[in-house]
């Protein structure tokens, strides 16, 4: 029965995409119409290749879709960390803006497929994997919902591909890492709440008392990334056939709202989720539980408290009242006591472990990884200082960092994760090369030093030239001036950037010869026959 | 009093008061006398059930070692 609704409604949805893409308005919207046609299609015939197929009652753990989740991080890893070297290099030599793909390929273009690809698909990939992992492991419950669990993975993909293509032909609602148009906006909505349902269905299957702390932060992603996203994107569509949309709010409003997004997604998407994977993934590694649990609760509660008031202070001097932008300094400078809380008690996990620097790679990833989340929440707060901001606003030293919190902090514990769990999923013995590892790690770690460094240089620089003024009160340097001026540091960063792809390159032909090449683990039957 | 204000007074005033006193009674919650004993307990959670969910009978077995070790 259940199958007949499935198909049913994957023929309507196929037929209605079909109708959409011939009435489309725009290439963008035909396009997306044809994709949306083609997944709906494609799980038609795999639903009905599959009717009527007896079902096997699974117990163990859900992993397949882990591993899935894992493949996917490692591809749009790679994706991401292309799409970004070949826009910094865009920067330092304009001529890669090829004529020939003028409007499609240019940086403008390609600068949101880049930040897209790097948060949502290889850090949302990442997240939904380790989520669906961590959860069962400390509930010890199977994941809730059966088959949802694919849904949720799939129609992720689906959205990140939506959200990819859309940016390349130009469909846009022009916020920052809320780009993409209405009906990809309405398409993730459903995917999450579809998420928020596993999650929330495992908990409470769950078999420990307590909801551990890892759990806490994924759910608190979860919970407010929905929040987040729907607020930011009101919106109405122009016609039901086109891809553009009108916002809802305008002026200050609007602003307010989109940083209020923004700096949230930071807070909630690439901090608090990724802190989920630290509360697991670092004990885990070390072999012995976190440093301190009482200080888990409080970093949890105080994060939570504080990171929502902080989006204003992405609009100083700005139409915002200072009232406002104070509160978000005030509160951005308040959030140095959870994030180093949190830091110190990742690092001090390893307290009497320490030995393990030196001869284990992956933890060695971690704690920079968790160094790099204490860099940068240290950077963070002094950057939304209005007087530092008034230098450091608009110039690459935000770039940078923004990048030494993505590339050390979320890079690098997604790293360990991955080659934490990829063993695990596929039932190897140990990774197939340690010294690969190793190399991944320094490739990284320089590669992060020179983006950072480079983007500092120029990033303070581009912030004096701008401020020079003459003995008459004229400005000094024109734009183009502080453009060419930055040339050199444009090239460390690329260079810094390839030298974090050919880390990430070394990372996937490592776990893909860990998959084929290692020694298998002894394993247990994991389904067992529904009675 | 417009909405803007009245809200804008509520949220500086007694949602504030609410917001900070349920933070504090987080941290003094944390701190209580004999909590440590639940949060060691719960700091090893990601320990165990690594290769499958646990079973009922463990469940009830943990349960009761629960209750025993509240009274």
């Amino acid at each position: 029965m259940w199958d007949f609704v499935k198909l049913a409604v994957l023929g309507v949805v196929a037929v209605l995409a079909a109708y959409a893409a011939n009435q489309a308005r725009d290439l963008a919207y035909l396009v997306h119409a044809l994709i949306f046609m083609a997944a709906a299609g494609i799980a038609f015939l795999y639903t009905l290749r599959n009717f009527g197929e007896e079902r096997v009652v699974e117990t163990g753990y859900m992993d397949k879709v882990i591993r899935y989740g894992v493949i996917a991080t490692v591809f749009w890893g790679l994706v991401g960390f292309f799409m970004g070297v070949y826009i910094a290099s865009q920067l330092a030599f304009p001529w890669l803006n090829f004529e020939w793909a003028q409007g499609y390929l240019n940086f403008g273009r390609l600068r949101p497929l880049h930040t897209s690809a790097v948060i949502f698909a290889f850090g949302g990939s990442a997240l939904i994997a380790t989520s669906f992992y961590v959860v069962q492991r400390t509930s010890a419950a199977r994941l809730w919902g059966g088959n949802l669990a694919w849904f949720v993975f799939w129609g992720y993909q689906l959205f990140i591909v939506l959200a990819a293509t859309g940016y390349v032909l130009g469909a846009t609602q022009s916020k920052e890492y809320a780009e993409p148009e209405w009906y990809t906006d309405l398409w993730l909505t459903i995917v999450w709440v579809a998420y928020l349902a596993v999650f929330m269905g495992t908990l409470y299957n769950r078999k420990e008392k307590h909801i551990y702390v890892a759990n806490w932060f994924y759910l608190s992603f979860i919970v407010t990334i929905a929040m987040l996203h729907i607020v930011n994107n009101l919106a109405i569509p122009v016609s039901i056939f086109g891809s553009k949309s009108v916002q809802l709010f305008s002026g200050v409003q609007d602003a307010m709202t989109q940083w209020w997004y923004g700096h949230n997604a930071v807070g909630f998407f690439l901090t608090a989720g990724f802190l989920g994977m630290m509360y697991y993934f670092v004990p885990k590694q070390a072999e012995r539980p976190v440093y301190s649990y009482k200080l888990s609760i409080i970093h949890f509660w105080a994060l939570i408290f504080l990171y929502i008031w902080a989006g204003p202070h992405h609009l100083h001097y700005t139409a915002l009242p200072d009232w406002a932008s104070t509160l978000g300094m005030v509160f951005s400078i308040m959030l140095w006591m959870p994030s180093w809380g949190g830091m110190i008690n990742g690092l001090m996990t390893l307290s009497g472990a320490w030995d393990k620097l030196r001869t284990d790679p992956i933890i060695r990833m971690m704690v920079v990884s968790v160094a790099f989340y204490g860099m940068s929440t240290f950077e963070g707060p002094m950057m939304s200082i209005r007087a530092v901001n008034s230098l450091s606003h608009y110039t690459d030293w935000t770039i940078g960092h923004v990048h030494s919190g993505a590339l050390g902090w979320n890079g690098m514990i997604t790293f360990g994760a991955l080659y934490f769990l990829v063993p695990k999923l596929w039932k190897r013995e140990r990774l197939y090369s340690l010294t690969l590892v190793n190399w991944h790690f320094w490739l990284a770690t320089i590669g992060i030093v020179l983006y950072a460094s480079s983007m500092w240089v120029s990033g303070i620089m581009e912030g004096l030239m701008w401020r020079e003024v003459d003995a008459q009160g004229f400005l000094v340097n024109s734009f183009a001036d502080t453009v060419a001026a930055k040339f050199p540091m444009n090239v460390a960063r690329a260079t810094g950037g390839l030298l974090y792809l050919a880390g990430a390159c070394i990372m996937a032909y490592n776990l893909w010869m860990t998959v084929k090449r290692s020694p298998a683990a002894a394993e247990a039957p994991a389904a067992a026959p529904a009675e | 009093m417009d909405q803007y204000s009245l809200l804008r007074e509520f949220a500086d005033s007694w949602f504030l008061l609410f917001m900070f006193t349920f933070f504090l009674g987080v941290v003094v919650w944390v701190f209580r006398p004999g909590a440590s004993r639940y949060q060691n307990e719960a700091a090893e959670i990601p320990f165990r059930h690594e290769e499958k969910p646990a079973c009922d009978d463990a469940t009830a077995a943990f349960a009761n070692d629960v209750k025993e070790a509240r009274q």
